[in-house]
């Protein structure tokens, strides 16, 4: 199943069998300014990604993300800055001369084609022999198990084979990089869930360098290496999944990234004083004073005994339960706890903090 | 009788204009969980306005617009069976059709025949090769030229045909300078007659097909433009290309105004002198014209249903 064959060198134009180990192109944006009518949809992105790495952009709708994606695929020309694969400056290249791969979030299969005429698409263009177009076509769509749908068309498909079918046609020809634009958001929950982990399987298997939109943080930190939590046409963070749950740079970033509650605490001593609990600060030392601390719901407790509170609303999350607490300082709080538990609005309840490190921001910066 | 002749093909045009937009998607939506009928109602439900007419509703419609296409279309058979005056009937105006000197006393009809035949080619021709490739275009790369291009296309629409010929008397001078007198620069008129017909059936097909996602999909596939729109846009726009070449055939041989203004023989120009001497015959062609435009309509509608896969098989 593990595909060990290779298309296409840096230009698509090769018939080429490899059994060399996968190796995906570097990709580097550099200063990149791209404006619609007076709206600067990218305003001087840095972004650089690693031969077969797997990056997330982030964020929520009009931050920017797919305008990046489209200018690294040729799609959105740029006003100004480089754009580099493997080094190479392809800023002028036209779409069809830089060797990609791309899924779209809308079905993009051809209709008037097959499956299998749709795989081999991209190979007919490489001008690869009939035969060999075949055989790599029924390869391909045997690594997202779709050999016995190849003569079918679009429309006799459901949405997730559909995508299978749209994976597999950008990657038989082994791109340099593969884009996905939000390839899972017209899915459901449980087909959603099944093709990202098959899209990260195949993505690690091929090494193929890779970058994947998303507007749905979970898919992000799923399946990504590192994760570009984009706002306003920058890039707010970019880091390991880990690094940005743990050590959001900002507000944005936190509230973007898993679920923080924002409560009003000191830092004294690089402490952060909080209801009575003394909690160490994540990231880099901050000056003395009031900060605002980002506390994970995980890191809360319900508690016989604490901080008093009501209970506002209490959601179950099939193997956690969540609930909102108003706190007697009036803060509200998320907590995230066992389904066993189940708390009543109104119900008075205390809380506790756990006692793990947090982040914390300046006032300022929590706008 | 030529003036009938005339007008015929345009009132069945002026139908499918309005009918060409909505069945052209060539994407069929996927097979939907099994449902109750649309047309299932519990039986109590009390008639309300704008519900689905009853079926007796229905087939009294279709009757009476039945009714008002065939009574013509019947009196005119009738018609060409008729023995003059004398109330009796005859089958000679048919078989005098394929009489030894038929060919030569029908030569004229016959040739306005073939000239309206390359007359519908030509025409057929500059919408393919000027209309389709500027809509794709504008739809693709400036969707803000749509409106503009949408008033264009519908202009020849809202000016009356004699109005046009005046304006295109002074062109036409200058034509036959350089082209030459022969009936077949008559296309030029007719690609704009042509124009708000053509017009809508392609941008129906246009607006039924993602037609930039395909583009974009196959751009990053490594094909170049004219691949993408041999390869990907003209099989999805099949049947709106068809739909439009059948409509522009269809009123190209139902055209009279223009041709007669400027001078030019046509089929409906010469089905009006052939009626002043042999009534009986110019009626038969129109009929003929006019199964014509029947085929032309069948087609279009069997493009309108048929699936991919169905094509494919």
């Amino acid at each position: 199943m593990t595909a060990t064959f290779s298309l296409t060198g840096p230009t698509p134009t090769a018939d080429s069998a490899s059994t060399a180990p996968p190796t995906g192109a570097t990709v580097q944006l550099s200063a990149v300014v791209k404006a619609f009518a007076g709206h600067t949809a990218l305003n001087s992105i840095d972004l650089d990604v690693a031969p077969g790495e797997l990056v997330a952009l982030l964020g929520p709708s009009g931050c920017g993300k797919t305008t990046a994606l489209r200018t690294i695929s040729g799609l959105e020309s740029i006003d100004s800055g480089r754009i580099l694969i493997d080094g190479v400056d392809v800023a002028d290249t036209p779409t069809n001369k830089r060797d990609i791969g791309m899924v779209f979030q809308a079905y993009s299969l051809f209709p008037h084609m097959t499956v299998l005429e749709n795989v081999e698409f991209g190979l007919k263009m490489r001008k690869v022999a009939a035969a060999r177009r075949r055989e790599r076509a029924l390869e391909t769509l045997e690594m997202v198990g779709l050999t016995k749908h190849s003569e079918r068309f679009a429309h006799q498909l459901s949405g997730g084979q559909q995508q299978r079918v749209a994976l597999a046609r950008a990657l038989v020809t082994r791109p340099r990089v593969l884009l996905l634009d939000e390839p899972l958001s017209a899915l459901d929950a449980k087909v959603r869930v099944q093709l990202r982990e098959e899209i990260r399987r195949l993505q690690t298997e091929l090494g193929i360098t890779t970058v994947f939109v998303t507007h749905d943080q979970e898919e992000a930190l799923a399946v990504a290496d590192r994760v570009a939590v984009m706002r306003d046409g920058r890039i707010e963070q970019i880091g390991t999944p880990e690094e940005l749950y743990a050590t959001p740079a900002n507000a944005f970033v936190a509230d973007f990234v898993g679920l923080s509650n924002r409560m009003t605490a000191e830092l004294i001593d690089g402490q952060v004083h909080l209801h009575g609990c003394t909690l160490n600060l994540l990231g880099d030392p901050m000056p003395d004073g009031p900060v605002v601390a980002l506390v994970r719901p995980e890191d809360i407790a319900l508690s016989t005994e604490g901080i008093a509170g009501t209970v506002i609303s209490s959601s179950f999350l099939g193997s956690l339960r969540r609930t909102r607490v108003r706190l007697d300082d009036g803060t509200v709080v998320a907590i995230q706890h066992e389904v066993e538990r189940h708390p009543q609005p109104g119900e008075a309840v205390s809380v506790r903090l756990k006692g793990a490190p947090v982040s914390a921001l300046p006032p300022k910066l929590t706008k | 009788m030529g003036i009938l002749g005339a007008a015929v093909p345009h009132l069945a045009v002026a139908k499918v204009t309005a009918d060409v937009a909505a069945p052209l998607s060539p994407v069929e939506p996927a097979p939907a969980p099994a449902s109750p009928s649309p047309r299932a109602k519990p039986a109590n439900q009390a008639v309300r306005i704008g519900a689905e007419p009853s079926t007796l509703a229905r087939r009294l419609i279709l009757g009476i617009i039945g009714a008002i296409f065939l009574i013509p279309v019947i009196a005119m058979i009738e018609f060409t069976f008729r023995d003059g005056l004398a109330g009796s009937y005859t089958t000679s105006h048919w078989t005098g059709l394929f009489g030894e000197d038929s060919a030569r006393t029908y030569r004229g009809l016959y040739q306005a025949i073939e000239n309206s035949l390359v007359l519908a080619a030509v025409t057929v021709g500059i919408v393919l090769v000027l209309l389709l490739p500027t809509m794709v275009l504008v739809h693709l790369q400036f969707p803000r030229l749509k409106r503009t291009l949408e008033f264009i296309c519908i202009i020849p629409i809202t000016v009356p045909a004699i109005v046009l010929v005046v304006g295109l008397a002074p062109v036409y001078s200058v034509v036959v300078k350089v082209l030459g007198g022969s009936t077949w620069t008559l296309a030029f008129a007719y690609g704009i007659t042509v124009l708000p017909y053509a017009y809508r059936a392609i941008q129906g097909n246009l607006d039924a097909i993602p037609v930039k996602t395909l583009s974009e999909a196959a751009s990053t596939l490594g094909a170049g433009w004219l691949t993408v729109l041999w390869t990907i846009l003209l099989p999805n726009l099949r049947r709106g290309v068809l739909a439009a070449s059948f409509i522009s055939i269809a009123v190209v041989l139902g055209e009279f105004t223009i041709a007669s203004l400027l001078n030019r023989r046509n089929l409906q120009t010469a089905l009006l002198q052939v009626s002043q001497s042999d009534p009986w015959v110019a009626v038969i062609f129109a009929l003929a014209a006019l199964a014509l435009a029947f085929v032309l309509l069948l087609i279009i509608g069997r493009l309108g249903a048929a699936s991919p896969s169905r094509r494919k098989s």
